[in-house]
């Protein structure tokens, strides 16, 4: 097989590489934020119920809460296993990495002076329009730089996709490697993310620089 | 000439874990009145402004603006009215903060326009007019499309009373407004609050610039302890005290 067939072949599979990271990034992003102000809630339970949701997502491999979302239906409730598995590898990520940006979300929020809420307060904003209007648009800028972390190793995770079997561009490579006894794929996967990436951290470089007119 | 009572304070109270910060306080200020609150660091001075703009909620005690209370004293016990109501009563005051708070993300004039848009859901172009207008007078016309962190303290903090005027508030607080500024911007913030002092708002203002609020004032308190320690003429409460810790503590200022 020739290089160029491979990464023909690979490229194939590029469409649903980007299907999991955008579709993560949708779900991920709000849910996380969710996530972040139940944490925080004043509710004894909520915030403990969010805590532990937090503690075992982070603790556990995104490996295994993939093979747990795929397959864990089958085994509890003898459901199929669907062919098309987008659905369950995106709602693993999901979750997963919703856990990572509550925290994020948590960090930036709790930087927050507390004078930028009693301002608001005093002036007759409404929780919501608070947070919304004078809140969340300052701790966006803030976690921008983790979250720009975050989301280039969401580039690199899509490949976690290949333990069950998902056919996205590193799961068809690892598959080309195995039937051709070559290590080629492998080098042309660490390209394709490398790219990604250069991509990500362009996009993002944008977004920091158009938060950067104010301090 | 009759005035009428702007702001009513009864038997406030107030405690932080098992501290009592305000024992059985209350003052309350007439229309055009301009009061000014002094004492030492941990006289409670804050607490009570805070209390009385709705930031902290008093244990027990009356608050009323106008005639609306805002909490009412049932059995020693401070009863808050409806979110609703609050919101209303909201509306009749204003409050400059020590450090300006601005919103550091907003240019000078949406800092001082939005709140007016927002929550009084007034016209963008009579709102913009009135904005123009506040910054004029408050000689910041040149710095309506910076930002905060472009601004000196004393710019920043002219903004802020910009900010607060929009609302037209009936009354206007200050909370140690020049504290965080250097010794050479404070005479422009105090030159602010003096011009609208002749215009007849009414202010409280608790403040460690002595000649500032003998100069400015009607009426100074003297706190100490959580309780009023003096009141009266800023001539006689400060010029001539007459309670042992009063003196004490102006002594110590003019020591500095």
């Amino acid at each position: 097989m020739t290089i160029l067939t491979m990464i023909t072949k690979m490229s194939e599979g590029l469409g649903r590489t980007c299907a999991i990271f955008f579709l993560t990034l949708l779900f991920a992003l709000p849910l996380g934020l969710i996530v972040s102000l139940l944490r925080m809630s004043r509710n004894k339970v909520v915030s403990s119920i969010m805590k532990v949701y937090i503690s075992v997502l982070r603790g556990t491999p995104l490996m295994l809460q993939l093979l747990a979302v795929t397959y864990g239906p089958y085994y509890l409730f003898g459901i199929n296993v669907s062919r098309e598995k987008l659905i369950p590898v995106v709602i693993a990520f999901s979750l997963n990495y919703a856990a990572y940006f509550a925290e994020i979300y948590r960090g930036g929020i709790e930087s927050m002076s507390q004078g930028q809420y009693e301002a608001a307060e005093v002036l007759g904003y409404t929780k919501f329009q608070c947070f919304m209007r004078i809140i969340l648009p300052q701790v966006i800028k803030r976690i921008l730089p983790s979250v720009t972390n975050e989301i280039v190793t969401l580039v690199k995770d899509t490949s976690m996709a290949f333990t069950v079997a998902y056919q996205e561009m590193f799961t068809i490579g690892k598959q080309i490697a195995n039937s051709q006894t070559s290590f080629m794929p492998f080098v042309i996967a660490g390209v394709f993310y490398f790219l990604f990436n250069a991509i990500v951290g362009w996009v993002m470089g944008r977004f920091e620089k158009k938060l950067s007119y104010y301090r | 000439m009759t005035m009428s009572k702007l702001l009513e304070i009864n038997h406030c109270r107030k405690q932080f874990g098992s501290t009592e910060v305000l024992t059985d306080l209350s003052i309350s200020v007439e229309e055009g009145q301009v009061l000014s609150i002094i004492g030492p660091s941990g006289s409670g001075k804050s607490t009570l402004l805070r209390c009385a703009t709705l930031l902290e909620t008093m244990d027990g005690g009356d608050l009323i603006y106008l005639g609306n209370y805002a909490a009412r004293d049932v059995n020693g016990k401070a009863v808050y009215a409806t979110q609703p109501e609050l919101q209303k009563i909201r509306g009749m005051f204003g409050l400059v903060f020590q450090n300006f708070n601005l919103f550091p993300h907003y240019s000078v004039l949406k800092n001082v326009m939005e709140a007016p848009m927002l929550v009084q859901k007034r016209q963008e172009k009579e709102v913009r007019e009135e904005a123009l207008a506040l910054l004029e007078q408050m000689g910041l016309s040149d710095k309506a499309d910076a930002y905060p962190y472009q601004l000196s303290g004393g710019q920043q903090q002219r903004v802020s009373i910009a900010r607060a005027l929009a609302m037209n508030p009936k009354i206007l607080f200050f909370d140690e407004p020049t504290s965080a500024l250097d010794p050479e911007l404070t005479g422009e913030i105090l030159k602010v609050i003096r011009k609208l002092a002749e215009k007849k708002m009414t202010m409280v203002i608790v403040t460690h610039e002595m000649s500032f609020a003998r100069d400015v004032s009607d009426w100074v308190v003297f706190m100490n302890g959580g309780v009023i320690v003096e009141q009266g003429d800023p001539r006689d409460v400060i010029d001539n005290p007459t309670q042992e810790r009063t003196i004490q503590f102006l002594r110590r200022l003019q020591e500095k």
